[in-house]
């Protein structure tokens, strides 16, 4: 992986600064309601949240392509409302939705987007050619963009983020759709700009990819954070896991086991639901004594997935009951 | 940004624009060509052969074709915007220059620029047509590239405030079809307004197209149905108008930022 080369970023000023950040869109509705977060520089920074909760908004008014109605936002101190065009510098945009011209040509689009940040074209040729080559479209560079794959085009829009090569890199869900091949080679690529430097801020539905890149993480829903903390702190709070277990023969009977709850889902697989101090070794004699032979075992959903739901349902729980008591 | 930035910024729109022209000429150069050329087979050789001379003992054939060159130009100028940043706005890859550190006024001017281009070409490919059917000699060059300049100018902000007003391609199409046609063809392009009698002749008087008309054959011919310097300082004004009303529109984002 070549090295990237980010502008060298001030270590005791964050790489993002969000202060009590709202939007109202003209229908009324309230997709921030007052968001507060900081991200250091050099972060990977997991930003999830489900469908509708606020994510893209608050990556529109960072990218000044949504106007906030109150509070601000600061991408290396400096200010998204006040100081636009400086802080647009300092940020790499990969979006949500395909947004380039898709009768141009995946070279011209990255050259001119360099233009756009008054790079000039002999520079921005290189860069061109660098991050084309290292996210595999160099040979796509003189197509039509509409004539590349979904994966490509994702590549794409991550190659024409890099050409300023920003200190701040954000992904809105940049894997939508992608096989998982592509998704981890592109991965491996974001991976290598976040070691050398560029902090960069993930949004993702794949909650897998969330916990095995982020550092850091931000739940949000309905327009609140719910949880912001460091994502091992994260899940060492989830004290309850789920295993599915595929075994030989369904036993007549199962074990009993203080802090254990297992049950049959059908004749080959038991799912057993256990604290996280409990040893597997205790469950796995109890079975063998029993006559259950286990032939595999696999976690029922993955950890984060499991902390989200719980953190997103109890949010709402709490918004329920506060608006209960105010009714 | 740095000037020079801004200056890297604005040719790299209109550099583009100029590449999108040239990507599809066959939409863009040659319809306007064939069409004036019918106008100049229809109008100038077979019914204006029958006319004789108008003003200034010009043959009708000598007094269409600045009427002509200007209509090419600015509905070839506001086409060619209105499409492009519409177009550009429905593909939301105009967000590759809203989320950019780019100025406002370098997005406005590279658009302008490009339609201007544009109009200047197809003008071009239209005078150089004309001179297949009739002869004719520059009387006031430094008007006549003023006047095609501020008219192409002037159609190309209006343009460009059209795509930002647009919701969909219907609403590029409106505008051409029920403001600017009807403006074009009632601006003196085919008669002198002085031939009309009163109220229309005053009535003509307040469509801006009659002074960007008037001051192009001016320039090419030497006659006029308005005052020069009045057609100059009505195309000003209107520059002036439109340069502020699109720039306020970037700045609040009407249609582009939510």
């Amino acid at each position: 992986m070549a090295q990237h080369m980010p502008t060298q970023a001030t270590p005791s000023v964050p790489a993002l600064v969000v202060e009590d950040l709202r939007k109202t869109y003209d229908n009324g509705v309230e997709a921030l309601k007052g968001v507060s977060l900081t991200v250091q520089p050099g972060d990977f920074f997991a930003l999830l949240g489900p469908n509708g909760a606020g994510k893209s908004t608050l990556i529109g008014i960072l990218s000044s392509l949504v106007n906030s109605t109150g509070g601000d936002a600061k991408v290396f101190g400096v200010s998204v409302n006040k100081q636009r065009s400086a802080a647009m510098k300092l940020i790499g945009l990969v979006p949500q939705e395909i947004n380039f011209n898709q009768f141009e040509k995946p070279f011209d689009i990255c050259v001119n987007e360099a233009g756009f940040y008054g790079i000039p074209r002999k520079i921005a040729a290189e860069r061109a050619e660098k991050y084309l080559k290292e996210l595999r479209l160099w040979d796509k560079a003189q197509h039509q963009a509409r004539m590349l794959s979904g994966g490509m085009k994702r590549r794409l829009m991550i190659a024409r983020a890099m050409m300023n090569e920003p200190k701040l890199l954000i992904l809105d869900e940049p894997t939508a759709g992608v096989d998982i091949e592509i998704r981890r080679s592109m991965w491996q690529f974001v991976s290598g700009i976040n070691a050398a430097g560029t902090t960069v801020i993930l949004t993702t539905h794949y909650l897998e990819e969330a916990e095995s890149l982020c550092r850091n993480i931000a739940i949000i829903d309905r327009g609140t954070i719910v949880e912001n903390t460091t994502m091992k702190g994260l899940l060492a709070t989830l004290d309850v896991e789920t295993f599915v277990l595929d075994v030989q023969t369904g036993a007549a009977g199962l074990p009993s086991l203080p802090g254990v709850t297992l049950r049959h889902l059908d004749e080959h697989t038991l799912e057993a639901e256990m604290s996280r101090s409990h040893d597997l070794n205790s469950l796995f004699a109890a079975l063998s004594a029993h006559g259950v032979v286990v032939t595999s075992m696999r976690n029922k959903t993955n950890r984060l997935e499991e902390l989200f739901v719980r953190l997103v349902e109890q949010g709402r729980n709490g918004q329920a009951a506060a608006a209960e008591v105010a009714a | 940004m740095s000037a020079s930035a801004n200056l890297v910024a604005l040719h790299t729109i209109v550099r583009r624009e100029i590449v999108r022209i040239m990507r599809i000429w066959t939409q863009t150069l040659i319809p306007p060509a064939i069409t004036m050329t019918l106008y100049f087979v229809i109008f100038g050789k077979l019914v204006g052969s029958r006319i004789g001379t108008i003003e200034g003992g010009f043959t009708y054939m000598q007094y269409i074709v600045p009427g002509l060159v200007m209509m090419s130009i600015i509905t070839n100028s506001y086409g060619n915007i209105s499409s492009s940043f519409f177009g550009a706005k429905f593909s939301r890859a105009v967000e590759e220059m809203l989320v950019s550190p780019m100025s406002n006024w370098v997005i406005l001017l590279g658009y302008v620029l490009g339609a201007v281009v544009r109009g200047m070409i197809v003008g071009a490919l239209v005078l150089l047509i004309a001179l297949l059917f009739t002869r004719l000699h520059i009387a006031h060059p430094l008007v006549t590239v003023l006047s095609v300049m501020l008219g192409a100018t002037i159609f190309s902000l209006a343009g460009f405030v059209n795509a930002v007003y647009a919701k969909k391609f219907d609403d590029i199409a409106l505008v051409p079809t029920f403001v600017l046609t009807p403006l074009t063809y009632l601006g003196g392009v085919f008669y002198s307004v002085n031939m009309l009698g009163q109220p229309w002749q005053s009535i003509s008087r307040i469509n801006p197209i009659l002074y960007m008309v008037s001051a192009f054959r001016y320039g090419v011919l030497g006659i006029s149905d308005v005052d020069i310097g009045m057609a100059f300082v009505v195309m000003l004004i209107f520059v002036v108008l439109l340069s502020w009303l699109a720039l306020y529109l970037l700045k609040r984002g009407v249609g582009l930022r939510s």
